[in-house]
């Protein structure tokens, strides 16, 4: 009997659970919703006029609803993209929804996938987990008339009608060895510290730094001793740093294209005074602590793009896709708001993409600025 | 009573036979890099991994009585992402008070698992599954999609890189190590508690009858393993200078394989804090070591488990050669 009234009380306490679980879940996603419909409460009433004009020619203009797929929860750089991406929606006076998947996986991304489908949404911008695991619920969703444009993190060319590039893998590539090459005063050793031996960002930019060292006999005398992998754990990633310095004493430069790899390869630098300097991809918050030019930092600067304007941009080209201002062709040109004009290329996978811009410089006069900001 | 030979000593433990594998592990890595023997790198081995080794130490209790304990590594970024965040926005700014907070948010968290599993009677495993989900949710509430970076921490991470608790000899992280280790120590050997713990674990009915409270021991043990898992995320936030809502996801396997790796049963009972100690060392050593002798990254983690396979049988055919030896004895 004890028994029974106690897995009573404990079904009660799970179902209780769910509903609060599901509940928190739903109000987030209600959230922006809820701010975007404000906001477009307040267009029409701004510019009644000209929205009733062009309901007339285009009734959807910039009205739909485009939806966002980050990597996944609790990473501010996601939030920061979210953060462009619901702004150019407001200005638009459309409807974002936005959603961040429970883990890193292409899994979870596919979940989401599937109920945005049925929400039959306009659009859908996704920064891929993975590059071919969507493809089937992707083209689901493109055979259901929604636009699919990725971001940051491409998916493959039969998934995507274009992809939004934060930076072109080449001025990446470019960015970095120039950096590395400055670091070092044009000679030495140097090492990468990348994310997962898997991961594809990682891997294109590396691979476009590898082949410019070798196409070019400015960098001749550089030398790339060992790419290290540090998967994205601070642990691993210090372990690996500290290998890098045990195994080669000449070493003059580390390059680590990922931000939780550089934030822990700053902080064995710094921490053991070491002569060797560090340069890659970081968010400037995290990286704050450790750039600076004398020799009690170990950063002397670094790279990264604006999150905030990739997000803006993946807004404005979902929304040129949905009005079929574009399609997603080489050669397509389209407004971005404030952001100017935009042109869509080939990529380097064979399909298309529209390029950000050059990789943003992170030095001693700017970061206190940007610390704040992600 | 005959003397015991240095050779049936030896072969005699299994704490003896695992630091023989430690040392011959050892032995090897120098050979290939003769770097790794050096005091700054073996202190940058255990600072390193002071995180995994005082959660070993809960681990091998959690174990003793026979549970399990899966959700740590989430109790430890719910409470160094806490802190975290405390600091970023300067709720708080003394290095004690965090550690404070985050030692005693571990200790609730544990002490709520702790109460489900002894008095809900249900299935550790089950229980910490759905707290490993529970607490790593709450870290990513308690984030709100932020980090703590290093500049965000502002004086808490120099505990870290200081020595002052270690006489300006050790690091003031391995200290806390150290000091947990001793007061384990203690407490398993020459303690009422420490006793009632391996009681339950061998054998818990006979420990009821015996006048045991075994649901409190229950709830005691998950309570003290969720103390060191607060306790470890204020470690591993001012030793990486980060504080990350996936903090250490995935670890608390680490965990488990360095308690058994030590030689302490997964039935219960058996286990020492030596074994746990040893485990962690073995574990940290191959981490420490795999990138030094320039093994292939992508073949790092096969090399890694087939080190613990390897480590796990030697021990177990040590345990079965001890086992033998002691039933020969009493046939005579």
């Amino acid at each position: 009997m004890k028994k029974k009234v106690l897995s009573v009380i404990l079904s009660a306490a799970m179902a209780a659970t769910l509903l609060a679980g599901c509940g928190g879940g739903g109000q987030e996603a209600a959230a922006p919703a809820a701010d975007a419909s404000a906001a477009q409460e307040e267009a029409p009433a701004e510019d009644a006029a000209p929205a009733a004009d062009d309901a007339a020619e285009a009734p959807a203009a910039g009205a739909g609803t485009y939806a966002l797929v980050t990597k996944s929860a609790g990473n501010p750089f996601n939030e920061k993209v979210a953060e462009g991406f619901q702004s150019a929606v407001d200005e638009m006076g459309g409807t974002a929804v936005i959603q961040h998947p429970e883990s890193a996986t292409a899994d979870a991304q596919i979940t989401v996938i599937q109920s945005l489908i049925s929400q039959g949404v306009d659009s859908i911008c996704i920064a891929a987990n993975d590059e071919n695991a969507l493809q089937a619920a992707l083209e689901e969703a493109a055979a259901a008339g929604i636009k699919v444009c990725s971001v940051d993190s491409t998916v493959n060319v039969a998934s995507r009608s274009v992809h939004v590039n934060q930076a072109g893998v080449t001025e990446i590539g470019q960015c970095l060895m120039d950096a590395v090459y400055d670091i070092a005063g044009g000679e030495g050793q140097w090492a990468i510290v990348s994310a997962t031996s898997q991961a594809a960002n990682q891997n294109a930019w590396i691979d476009a730094m590898k082949s410019i060292m070798e196409s070019d006999s400015k960098y001749a005398n550089l030398e790339l001793v060992e790419v290290a992998y540090g998967d994205d754990e601070p642990q691993k990633s210090t372990d690996v740093t500290q290998a890098l310095l045990t195994n080669y004493p000449d070493l003059k430069v580390i390059c680590a294209p990922t931000t939780v790899g550089i934030a822990a390869a700053a902080k064995v630098l710094q921490d053991q005074g070491s002569s060797v300097k560090l340069t890659g991809l970081g968010l400037p918050s995290e990286m704050a602590e450790y750039i600076g030019d004398d020799d009690a930092h170990s950063c002397p600067y670094m790279f990264l793009w604006n999150p905030v304007d990739l997000g803006y941009l993946g807004a404005y080209t979902s929304a040129a896709l949905v009005s079929g201002e574009i399609t997603g062709a080489a050669g397509d040109k389209y407004a971005a708001g404030t952001m100017g004009d935009y042109e869509i290329v080939t990529a380097g996978d064979s399909g298309t993409e529209v390029i950000l811009g050059a990789p943003f410089k992170f030095d001693p006069s700017n970061i206190e600025e940007w610390k704040s900001v992600y | 009573m005959e003397k015991k030979s240095l050779w049936k000593k030896i072969t005699g433990s299994r704490e003896a036979s695992l630091v023989i594998v430690l040392v011959v592990l050892c032995i090897v890595v120098t050979i290939k890099s003769p770097a790794f023997m050096s005091v700054q790198n073996i202190m940058e081995i255990l600072k390193n991994n002071a995180v995994i080794m005082i959660m070993s130490l809960g681990m091998l209790c959690v174990l003793l009585i026979g549970g399990i304990d899966i959700s740590i590594t989430s109790t430890l970024a719910f409470a160094g992402m806490t802190i975290g965040m405390m600091y970023k926005y300067s709720v708080i700014g003394s290095t004690f008070l965090g550690f404070v907070i985050a030692t005693a948010m571990g200790a609730v968290c544990g002490f709520i698992i702790g109460l489900i599993i002894a008095y809900g009677k249900v299935m550790p495993i089950i229980a910490t599954m759905g707290f490993m989900y529970i607490y790593r949710g709450l870290a990513y509430l308690v984030a709100q999609d932020q980090w703590a970076g290093a500049d965000a921490l502002g004086s808490f991470k120099d505990f870290a890189l200081n020595n002052t608790l270690g006489f300006g000899v050790l690091n003031n992280v391995i200290v806390v190590a150290v000091v947990c280790y001793i007061i384990f120590f203690v407490i398993l050997k020459w303690t009422k508690f420490g006793r009632s713990i391996y009681a339950v674990g061998s054998n818990a009915e006979a420990a009821e009858i015996s006048g045991i409270n075994v649901a409190a021991i229950k709830t005691a043990v998950y309570t003290i393993m969720g103390t060191l898992a607060g306790l470890s995320g204020a470690l591993a936030t001012s030793v990486y200078a980060s504080a990350q809502p996936n903090m250490q996801t995935s670890k608390e396997m680490d965990v488990i394989a360095a308690c058994v790796i030590g030689g302490v049963s997964m039935n219960g009972g058996r286990g020492s804090v030596a074994g746990a100690l040893l485990g962690a060392l073995v574990l940290s050593v191959i981490a420490k070591a795999l990138p030094l002798v320039g093994i292939n990254a992508i073949a790092q983690n096969t090399v890694k488990g087939v080190i613990i396979v390897v480590v796990i049988v030697l021990n177990v055919l040590t345990q079965r050669m001890m086992d033998k030896a002691n039933l020969e004895k009493r046939e005579m």
